[in-house]
Formats: C-alpha cells, sequence, structure tokens
C-alpha cells in the first residue's frame, strides 16, 4: 500500500466516516457525558486508548484468533484494556473517573470499538488498523468536545477544562452565565442537539460530494 | 429501596434511553417499525433479567470473596456474552415460535449497553439478588416502552412532509429529544410522593 492510503485510513476517521455523524455508533457515551468539556475530553481519550490497543492486538492476532469464537476473543481483549484504564483514571484522576461513572466500563461495548475491531482491525494488517484506531478515536474525541462545547456553553454558559496551578480550570461565558438555556444541559438537549448536528452534517457532506 | 420504588425508578425516571443514554445504538437502528421495536424490547427485557441476577451472583460469591472486584467488567461481559448464547440455544430447543420472534435480536443484546449498564449499577447500588432482578427487569421494560413509542412515532412520521434534510436519522432524534423533555415530569419528587421513599 502506498503512502497516500495509509493517510487516508487516518483521515477517513474525521470525515467521510465520521464514527458519530456518518455511522452513527458509540452514541451513549456520546452523549451521556457530554455535559462539561473536561468529561468529553477524557471519555474521547479514553476511548482512543482502547481502540488504539484493541485494534493493534487484534490485528496482530487476527490470524490466531479461530473464526467461530472471535468476538468473545475481542472482547476479553477489549475489556482487559478498559479495566487497564478503568484502574488508571481511579488512581490518577480520581474526579473524571466519578464523573464518566457507568459510562467509563461501558466502553466495552461501545460499537465503535467492536465494530472497528471486525470491519477493519480483522482484516487489516498492525500499520493500518494503528491509523485507523488513530483516525477513528481522534475523530470521536473531536466530536465529543464539540457537543460538549456546544452543550456546556449553552445549558451551563461555562466551559470546564481541567484544572492547572490555582486555576479552576473552569471559564465563564458572559450573559449565559446569568441566563443559561438550561435545556442543553438535560437530556433531552443533547437528543436535539445531535439531531441538529446530524442534519447540518448530512448537507454539508451532500454539498461536497456534489461538487 | 422498595420493589415498586425500583420499578418506577427504572421504568420511569432513570429511563435508559432517554435519561441515562444506554442503548441508544439500537433505539435508533431497530425502531423503524413497531413490530422489530416490540420484538427487541422483549428480548432485551428476557436477558435484563437474568443477567442482573446472575452477574450478581457472580459478584458476591466469586469476586468479592476473592478480592477480584476490578475483573467486574470483564467478568460481567463474559457471563452476559455467554448467557445470550445460551439463551439463544435454549429458546431454539423449547419454543421454536419464540425464537422465530426473538432470534435475529439476541446476537445483538451482548453489545447492548442496557445489560452490561444494569449490571454494574446493581453493585454500585448495593441491590441484593431480588432486587436486583426487579432492577434488570424494570431496565428492559423501560427500554421497550420507549423502543415502542418511538417506533410508532417513525411509523407516523413516514407520511409527514419533514424538510429533506431531517429526514430519517435527524427527525428521529429530534423526536426522541422532545419525548425525553416529556419524560424529565417524572422525577425523583414522584418516588417521595406515593411515600415510597
Amino acid at each position: 500500500m502506498s503512502g497516500k492510503n495509509h493517510l487516508r485510513e487516518f483521515t477517513k476517521g474525521f470525515l467521510e466516516e465520521n464514527p458519530t455523524f456518518v455511522i452513527v455508533l458509540g452514541l451513549c457515551p456520546t452523549l451521556g457525558v457530554s455535559t462539561q468539556v473536561s468529561n468529553g475530553l477524557g471519555m474521547g481519550l479514553s476511548a482512543l486508548f482502547v481502540l488504539f490497543f484493541s485494534n493493534i492486538i487484534i490485528s496482530s492476532l487476527r490470524k490466531v484468533i479461530p473464526d467461530s469464537i472471535h468476538i468473545p476473543a475481542y472482547i476479553v481483549i477489549i475489556s482487559a484494556l478498559v479495566t487497564l484504564i478503568q484502574m488508571f483514571l481511579h488512581a490518577f484522576v480520581p474526579s473524571l473517573y466519578a464523573s464518566l461513572g457507568v459510562y467509563l466500563p461501558l466502553i466495552v461495548v461501545n460499537c465503535i470499538i467492536l465494530g472497528r475491531a471486525e470491519a477493519f482491525a480483522s482484516k487489516y494488517g498492525v500499520l493500518d488498523s494503528a491509523l485507523d484506531a488513530l483516525g477513528m478515536g481522534l475523530g470521536l474525541t473531536m466530536n465529543l468536545v464539540l457537543i460538549s462545547l456546544i452543550r456546556e456553553v449553552l445549558g451551563n454558559g461555562t466551559i470546564t477544562l481541567f484544572p492547572v496551578g490555582s486555576w479552576s480550570g473552569v471559564i465563564n461565558v458572559p450573559v449565559l452565565h446569568t441566563y443559561p438555556v438550561r435545556v442543553m444541559a438535560l437530556a433531552s438537549g443533547a437528543l436535539l442537539l445531535m439531531g441538529y448536528l446530524k442534519a447540518i452534517f448530512d448537507v454539508f457532506m451532500n454539498r461536497k460530494k456534489d461538487k | 429501596m422498595s420493589i415498586l420504588a425500583i420499578l418506577l425508578t427504572y421504568i420511569f425516571i432513570n429511563n435508559f434511553i432517554l435519561v441515562q443514554f444506554l442503548g441508544l445504538c439500537p433505539f435508533i437502528g431497530v425502531s423503524k417499525n413497531s413490530e422489530n421495536a416490540i420484538g427487541m424490547g422483549m428480548a432485551v427485557t428476557f436477558v435484563t433479567a437474568i443477567t442482573s441476577v446472575i452477574c450478581w451472583a457472580v459478584n458476591q460469591y466469586l469476586l468479592v470473596p476473592l478480592n477480584l472486584e476490578y475483573l467486574e467488567t470483564l467478568s460481567f461481559i463474559l457471563v452476559i456474552a455467554s448467557l445470550v448464547q445460551l439463551v439463544e440455544m435454549v429458546i431454539k430447543k423449547i419454543s421454536p415460535p419464540l425464537y422465530k420472534a426473538l432470534g435475529i435480536y439476541l446476537p445483538l443484546i451482548t453489545t447492548n449497553c442496557v445489560v452490561l449498564g444494569i449490571a454494574l449499577i446493581n453493585i454500585t447500588n448495593n441491590f441484593d439478588a431480588l432486587q436486583s432482578f426487579f432492577a434488570g427487569l424494570a431496565a428492559g421494560l423501560g427500554f421497550t416502552l420507549v423502543m415502542i413509542l418511538m417506533s410508532n412515532i417513525r411509523e407516523r412520521l413516514d407520511y409527514k412532509p419533514v424538510p429533506k434534510v431531517f429526514k430519517g436519522m435527524p427527525i428521529a432524534f429530534v423526536s426522541a429529544g422532545l419525548m425525553a423533555l416529556a419524560f424529565m415530569a417524572f422525577d425523583k419528587s414522584l418516588l417521595t410522593n406515593l411515600h415510597l421513599v
């Protein structure tokens, strides 16, 4: 495969095969934790970690794993990685661990990760699978940050990042901080926003295709 | 928590799809017609009720005595995967009509967040075996309820003049958002008002 194709495996996760808006998989954590930018970023990076290593491991074991039990084998690999990241966050970033809650172990059943293992890592080499995972993971992180940024700015009037030194990590947005659009912070706001973003994304992609 | 409080909590107040966002993939993917929605809902309810109890037992009698709680996620997903397989085989043997109705949905359930979600939530809440069973049942019923409502909405949307860009998935998300707004009427104060807490 030429260098250009390697690059494509990496970039397709951002637009053409964007995990959230085109494949529409892995929605549960995307919508569940997207109330604060820091949560969105933390979830995105955790998923990226799991996806990256699961793709590499599965791709290098693809000739060893018997076909009839490939799904259970993948699930065991993925859940071992999830347990790792769970223990890591619990030890080093307990506040993030607490706010991600049940969604963190649920990365195991995130369809994106099993989906990439099944659709990509089980067929292609290690380098391509790693690039595919990086692209998909970064695309997912980008979506999570975008959705949580919109929801937090509109719904709460703040942008929560990670605290650095004496700075608490919270930016207040004027006007919206005093008069927030509360519905955006609630469950229904996430679904409404998802609908509108999907529509915008479709229009954008169709226009690009027509050109 | 009493059994009735658990049922109300997981069917309405903390509805898995509309409040906790678990099981959104089948919710959007399988809710195009009501027949499939009912099939999927029943299959999920069946599996959540059984796995809740078994995961509780695994945690209580295997993981806790051996100090292996950190293997929770891994062992639960294995229990769920093998149980789904077992349920599929048992149903196929004892009730072919039921297998015909649920068969195609069962393999999808392993990766359904509702099943693993309720198993983990039971442990976090320190539920006992009976409470876990009813929490699992309620989670499945809440899922089924919203699946049926959503599929009916989507069947009607097919005949409505929807703007072209919103056709299909976007309008489904917007409808789900409005439905979530309606579900906010079910609040924790419901339990207090009914003297259940």
